[in-house]
Protein backbone atom coordinates (compact mmCIF):
# COMPACT_ATOMS: atom_id res chain seq x y z
CA UNK A 1 0.00 0.00 0.00
CA UNK A 2 1.27 3.29 -0.79
CA UNK A 3 0.16 6.39 1.63
CA UNK A 4 0.17 9.56 -0.60
CA UNK A 5 -0.57 13.73 0.21
CA UNK A 6 -2.11 16.04 -1.97
CA UNK A 7 -1.59 19.71 -1.00
CA UNK A 8 -4.31 21.86 -3.12
CA UNK A 9 -3.07 26.01 -3.21
CA UNK A 10 -4.74 28.84 -4.81
CA UNK A 11 -2.86 30.00 -8.08
CA UNK A 12 -0.69 32.90 -7.40
CA UNK A 13 -3.17 36.29 -8.72
CA UNK A 14 -6.35 34.61 -7.59
CA UNK A 15 -8.07 36.47 -4.55
CA UNK A 16 -8.23 34.52 -1.14
CA UNK A 17 -10.99 36.28 1.21
CA UNK A 18 -10.41 33.20 2.90
CA UNK A 19 -6.86 33.67 3.59
CA UNK A 20 -7.24 37.40 3.73
CA UNK A 21 -9.76 37.08 6.52
CA UNK A 22 -7.37 34.65 8.67
CA UNK A 23 -5.09 36.92 8.05
CA UNK A 24 -6.96 40.02 9.91
CA UNK A 25 -7.70 37.54 12.45
CA UNK A 26 -4.28 37.03 13.15
CA UNK A 27 -3.40 40.59 13.87
CA UNK A 28 -6.48 40.77 15.84
CA UNK A 29 -5.04 38.36 18.17
CA UNK A 30 -1.21 40.08 18.37
CA UNK A 31 0.32 38.13 15.95
CA UNK A 32 2.80 40.87 14.42
CA UNK A 33 4.22 40.81 10.89
CA UNK A 34 2.33 38.60 9.43
CA UNK A 35 1.93 38.96 5.99
CA UNK A 36 -0.11 37.20 3.45
CA UNK A 37 -2.20 34.48 4.54
CA UNK A 38 -3.21 31.75 1.65
CA UNK A 39 -5.31 28.94 2.50
CA UNK A 40 -5.07 25.10 0.80
CA UNK A 41 -6.42 21.74 1.14
CA UNK A 42 -4.66 18.43 2.23
CA UNK A 43 -6.21 15.23 1.28
CA UNK A 44 -4.43 11.71 3.04
CA UNK A 45 -4.74 9.33 0.56
CA UNK A 46 -3.91 5.32 0.66
CA UNK A 47 -3.68 3.46 -2.75
CA UNK A 48 -3.39 -0.64 -3.00
CA UNK A 49 -1.12 0.42 -5.75
CA UNK A 50 2.97 -0.62 -4.79
CA UNK A 51 4.68 0.93 -7.71
CA UNK A 52 5.75 4.23 -6.83
CA UNK A 53 5.49 6.08 -10.93
CA UNK A 54 1.95 4.69 -11.75
CA UNK A 55 0.73 5.65 -8.15
CA UNK A 56 2.18 9.14 -9.03
CA UNK A 57 0.67 9.25 -12.46
CA UNK A 58 -3.05 7.99 -11.05
CA UNK A 59 -2.87 10.79 -8.32
CA UNK A 60 -1.96 13.77 -10.59
CA UNK A 61 -4.94 12.51 -12.69
CA UNK A 62 -6.80 12.25 -9.65
CA UNK A 63 -5.63 16.05 -9.54
CA UNK A 64 -6.58 16.97 -13.13
CA UNK A 65 -10.30 14.96 -12.91
CA UNK A 66 -11.43 16.19 -9.37
CA UNK A 67 -9.06 17.37 -6.52
CA UNK A 68 -8.03 20.28 -8.16
CA UNK A 69 -9.75 22.99 -10.36
CA UNK A 70 -6.68 23.40 -12.59
CA UNK A 71 -8.29 26.97 -13.48
CA UNK A 72 -7.53 28.62 -9.92
CA UNK A 73 -5.73 25.98 -8.27
CA UNK A 74 -2.08 23.98 -8.03
CA UNK A 75 -1.61 21.27 -6.64
CA UNK A 76 1.94 18.84 -5.63
CA UNK A 77 1.86 14.99 -4.98
CA UNK A 78 4.04 13.54 -2.03
CA UNK A 79 4.27 10.23 -1.56
CA UNK A 80 5.24 8.43 1.58
CA UNK B 1 -40.40 24.04 -27.26
CA UNK B 2 -39.62 21.38 -24.92
CA UNK B 3 -37.42 21.21 -21.96
CA UNK B 4 -35.79 19.66 -19.49
CA UNK B 5 -34.37 19.71 -15.71
CA UNK B 6 -31.66 17.96 -14.38
CA UNK B 7 -31.88 16.83 -10.64
CA UNK B 8 -28.96 16.05 -8.23
CA UNK B 9 -28.80 15.42 -4.60
CA UNK B 10 -28.92 18.35 -2.50
CA UNK B 11 -30.80 20.83 -4.63
CA UNK B 12 -33.26 23.46 -3.58
CA UNK B 13 -34.44 24.63 -6.60
CA UNK B 14 -35.75 22.43 -8.85
CA UNK B 15 -39.07 22.99 -8.04
CA UNK B 16 -39.32 26.82 -8.30
CA UNK B 17 -37.59 25.83 -12.40
CA UNK B 18 -40.06 23.51 -13.10
CA UNK B 19 -42.91 25.77 -12.19
CA UNK B 20 -41.06 28.51 -14.07
CA UNK B 21 -40.67 26.74 -16.95
CA UNK B 22 -44.10 24.93 -16.89
CA UNK B 23 -45.99 27.84 -16.38
CA UNK B 24 -44.08 30.11 -19.09
CA UNK B 25 -44.08 26.99 -21.85
CA UNK B 26 -47.46 25.30 -20.70
CA UNK B 27 -45.95 22.23 -20.25
CA UNK B 28 -43.91 20.29 -17.49
CA UNK B 29 -40.81 19.87 -18.41
CA UNK B 30 -38.59 16.40 -18.14
CA UNK B 31 -36.73 15.51 -15.47
CA UNK B 32 -33.42 13.80 -15.13
CA UNK B 33 -31.61 12.19 -12.26
CA UNK B 34 -27.89 12.31 -11.67
CA UNK B 35 -27.33 8.43 -13.05
CA UNK B 36 -29.35 8.96 -16.37
CA UNK B 37 -27.11 8.79 -19.26
CA UNK B 38 -29.77 10.27 -21.88
CA UNK B 39 -31.75 13.35 -21.82
CA UNK B 40 -35.31 13.12 -23.89
CA UNK B 41 -35.45 15.47 -26.92
CA UNK B 42 -35.52 18.93 -26.18
CA UNK B 43 -34.60 22.50 -27.02
CA UNK B 44 -33.43 23.55 -23.43
CA UNK B 45 -31.80 21.80 -20.39
CA UNK B 46 -32.02 23.55 -17.15
CA UNK B 47 -29.69 23.08 -14.01
CA UNK B 48 -31.41 24.74 -11.25
CA UNK B 49 -29.89 26.24 -7.67
CA UNK B 50 -28.87 24.65 -4.77
CA UNK B 51 -26.50 22.88 -3.05
CA UNK B 52 -25.52 19.78 -4.67
CA UNK B 53 -23.65 16.84 -3.23
CA UNK B 54 -23.21 19.76 0.06
CA UNK B 55 -20.71 22.00 -1.70
CA UNK B 56 -18.03 19.47 -0.77
CA UNK B 57 -14.38 19.59 -2.46
CA UNK B 58 -15.71 23.19 -4.27
CA UNK B 59 -19.35 23.73 -5.37
CA UNK B 60 -20.15 21.69 -8.47
CA UNK B 61 -17.28 20.02 -8.29
CA UNK B 62 -19.20 16.45 -7.70
CA UNK B 63 -22.06 17.25 -9.46
CA UNK B 64 -20.28 17.88 -12.52
CA UNK B 65 -18.52 14.17 -12.49
CA UNK B 66 -21.87 12.53 -12.13
CA UNK B 67 -23.08 10.65 -15.49
CA UNK B 68 -26.06 12.60 -16.19
CA UNK B 69 -23.66 15.77 -17.36
CA UNK B 70 -21.59 13.61 -19.47
CA UNK B 71 -25.08 13.55 -21.39
CA UNK B 72 -25.52 17.72 -20.99
CA UNK B 73 -22.41 18.23 -22.62
CA UNK B 74 -22.75 15.81 -25.58
CA UNK B 75 -26.47 17.64 -25.81
CA UNK B 76 -24.70 21.43 -25.43
CA UNK B 77 -22.05 20.14 -28.28
CA UNK B 78 -25.44 19.21 -30.96
CA UNK B 79 -26.42 22.77 -29.52
CA UNK B 80 -29.18 22.03 -27.17
CA UNK B 81 -29.83 25.54 -25.28
CA UNK B 82 -28.91 24.69 -21.37
CA UNK B 83 -28.87 27.64 -18.88
CA UNK B 84 -27.69 26.83 -15.34
CA UNK B 85 -28.69 29.02 -12.37
CA UNK B 86 -26.60 29.51 -8.71
CA UNK B 87 -25.62 26.00 -8.42
CA UNK B 88 -26.47 25.12 -11.55
CA UNK B 89 -23.92 27.86 -13.18
CA UNK B 90 -21.08 26.34 -10.69
CA UNK B 91 -21.81 23.05 -12.31
CA UNK B 92 -21.19 24.17 -15.81
CA UNK B 93 -17.96 25.77 -15.00
CA UNK B 94 -16.83 22.53 -13.32
CA UNK B 95 -17.76 20.50 -15.91
CA UNK B 96 -15.67 22.61 -18.12
CA UNK B 97 -18.94 23.73 -20.58
CA UNK B 98 -18.21 27.37 -19.51
CA UNK B 99 -14.69 29.03 -18.81
CA UNK B 100 -13.45 30.27 -15.44
CA UNK B 101 -14.33 29.65 -12.06
CA UNK B 102 -16.83 30.72 -8.96
CA UNK B 103 -15.22 31.33 -5.78
CA UNK B 104 -16.18 32.27 -2.13
CA UNK B 105 -17.77 35.66 -2.13
CA UNK B 106 -15.52 38.64 -1.34
CA UNK B 107 -17.32 39.48 1.79
CA UNK B 108 -17.16 35.96 3.35
CA UNK B 109 -20.94 36.04 3.64
CA UNK B 110 -23.90 34.17 1.86
CA UNK B 111 -26.05 37.17 0.09
CA UNK B 112 -29.50 36.63 -0.04
CA UNK B 113 -31.23 39.77 -1.47
CA UNK B 114 -32.05 41.71 -5.11
CA UNK B 115 -29.69 43.18 -7.04
CA UNK B 116 -29.85 45.22 -10.58
CA UNK B 117 -28.94 43.28 -13.38
CA UNK B 118 -27.82 44.73 -16.69
CA UNK B 119 -28.65 43.45 -20.51
CA UNK B 120 -24.76 43.19 -21.08
CA UNK B 121 -25.56 41.01 -24.70
CA UNK B 122 -28.79 41.64 -25.63
CA UNK B 123 -27.81 39.59 -29.20
CA UNK B 124 -28.04 35.81 -27.30
CA UNK B 125 -30.94 33.29 -27.89
CA UNK B 126 -31.37 33.84 -23.98
CA UNK B 127 -31.35 37.82 -24.00
CA UNK B 128 -33.43 38.55 -26.87
CA UNK B 129 -36.58 39.94 -25.80
CA UNK B 130 -34.61 42.31 -23.66
CA UNK B 131 -33.05 45.56 -24.94
CA UNK B 132 -29.40 46.16 -24.94
CA UNK B 133 -28.02 47.84 -21.91
CA UNK B 134 -31.49 47.42 -20.07
CA UNK B 135 -31.42 46.54 -16.22
CA UNK B 136 -33.66 44.13 -14.48
CA UNK B 137 -33.95 43.28 -11.37
CA UNK B 138 -33.48 39.19 -10.05
CA UNK B 139 -33.01 37.96 -6.41
CA UNK B 140 -29.38 36.53 -6.10
CA UNK B 141 -28.85 33.67 -2.78
CA UNK B 142 -25.15 31.97 -2.60
CA UNK B 143 -22.28 31.89 -0.91
CA UNK B 144 -19.38 31.29 -4.10
CA UNK B 145 -20.82 33.85 -6.72
CA UNK B 146 -17.40 35.76 -7.41
CA UNK B 147 -16.69 35.17 -10.64
CA UNK B 148 -13.00 34.42 -11.47
CA UNK B 149 -10.96 34.38 -15.15
CA UNK B 150 -7.32 34.15 -16.06
CA UNK B 151 -6.64 37.74 -18.46
CA UNK B 152 -6.46 35.92 -21.30
CA UNK B 153 -9.79 34.13 -20.55
CA UNK B 154 -11.26 37.45 -19.27
CA UNK B 155 -10.00 39.52 -22.32
CA UNK B 156 -12.02 37.02 -24.73
CA UNK B 157 -14.57 36.96 -22.80
CA UNK B 158 -15.18 40.83 -22.65
CA UNK B 159 -14.10 40.66 -26.28
CA UNK B 160 -16.45 38.27 -27.87
CA UNK B 161 -19.59 39.51 -25.84
CA UNK B 162 -19.69 36.31 -24.04
CA UNK B 163 -20.43 38.66 -20.62
CA UNK B 164 -24.13 38.84 -21.25
CA UNK B 165 -25.22 39.96 -17.41
CA UNK B 166 -23.63 42.20 -15.26
CA UNK B 167 -24.28 43.86 -11.77
CA UNK B 168 -25.33 46.93 -12.10
CA UNK B 169 -25.43 50.60 -9.93
CA UNK B 170 -23.28 49.11 -7.51
CA UNK B 171 -25.31 46.06 -6.48
CA UNK B 172 -22.18 43.43 -6.91
CA UNK B 173 -22.90 41.34 -4.40
CA UNK B 174 -20.15 38.81 -4.24
CA UNK B 175 -16.75 40.62 -5.88
CA UNK B 176 -16.79 38.78 -8.98
CA UNK B 177 -14.66 40.11 -11.97
CA UNK B 178 -15.54 43.20 -13.89
CA UNK B 179 -18.88 42.73 -12.15
CA UNK B 180 -19.76 39.46 -14.27
CA UNK B 181 -23.25 37.98 -13.40
CA UNK B 182 -23.60 35.51 -16.19
CA UNK B 183 -21.74 34.27 -19.21
CA UNK B 184 -22.62 32.14 -22.19
CA UNK B 185 -20.14 29.94 -24.64
CA UNK B 186 -18.52 30.85 -27.25
CA UNK B 187 -21.12 28.84 -29.14
CA UNK B 188 -23.58 30.85 -27.91
CA UNK B 189 -26.02 28.02 -26.63
CA UNK B 190 -24.33 27.21 -23.27
CA UNK B 191 -25.49 30.34 -20.46
CA UNK B 192 -24.88 30.44 -16.97
CA UNK B 193 -25.57 33.00 -14.32
CA UNK B 194 -25.87 33.75 -10.46
CA UNK B 195 -28.84 35.27 -10.03
CA UNK B 196 -32.22 33.38 -9.85
CA UNK B 197 -34.72 34.74 -12.99
CA UNK B 198 -37.18 31.65 -12.35
CA UNK B 199 -37.93 33.51 -9.08
CA UNK B 200 -38.95 36.54 -11.09
CA UNK B 201 -41.38 35.78 -13.63
CA UNK B 202 -45.24 36.60 -12.23
CA UNK B 203 -46.70 38.87 -10.27
CA UNK B 204 -46.94 36.82 -7.20
CA UNK B 205 -42.84 36.80 -7.02
CA UNK B 206 -43.32 40.89 -6.57
CA UNK B 207 -42.42 41.18 -10.54
CA UNK B 208 -42.00 39.10 -13.91
CA UNK B 209 -38.34 40.71 -15.05
CA UNK B 210 -37.19 37.41 -15.33
CA UNK B 211 -40.04 35.95 -17.60
CA UNK B 212 -38.21 37.04 -20.63
CA UNK B 213 -35.33 35.14 -20.37
CA UNK B 214 -36.98 32.08 -20.46
CA UNK B 215 -40.04 33.19 -23.45
CA UNK B 216 -36.37 34.70 -25.43
CA UNK B 217 -35.10 30.70 -24.64
CA UNK B 218 -38.40 29.11 -25.47
CA UNK B 219 -39.12 31.13 -28.17
CA UNK B 220 -42.43 31.97 -26.64
CA UNK B 221 -44.24 34.95 -27.04
CA UNK B 222 -44.32 37.62 -24.71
Amino acid sequence: MIKARITVTLKNGVLDPQGKAIEHALSGLGFGGVGQVRQGKVFDLELAETDKVKAEADLKAMCDKLLANTVIENYAVEIA
Amino acid sequence: MKSAVVLLPGLNRDRDMIAALTKISGQAPATVWQTDTEIPDVDLIAIPGGFSFGDYLRCGAIAARMPVMRAVAEKAAKGVMVIGVCNGFQILVEAGLLPGALMRNASLKFVCREVKLQIANANTMFTRRYQPGQIIRTPVAHHDGNYFADADTLARLEGEGQVVFRYAEGTNPNGSINDIAGIISEKGNVLGLMPHPENLIEAAHGGSDGRALFEGALGIAA
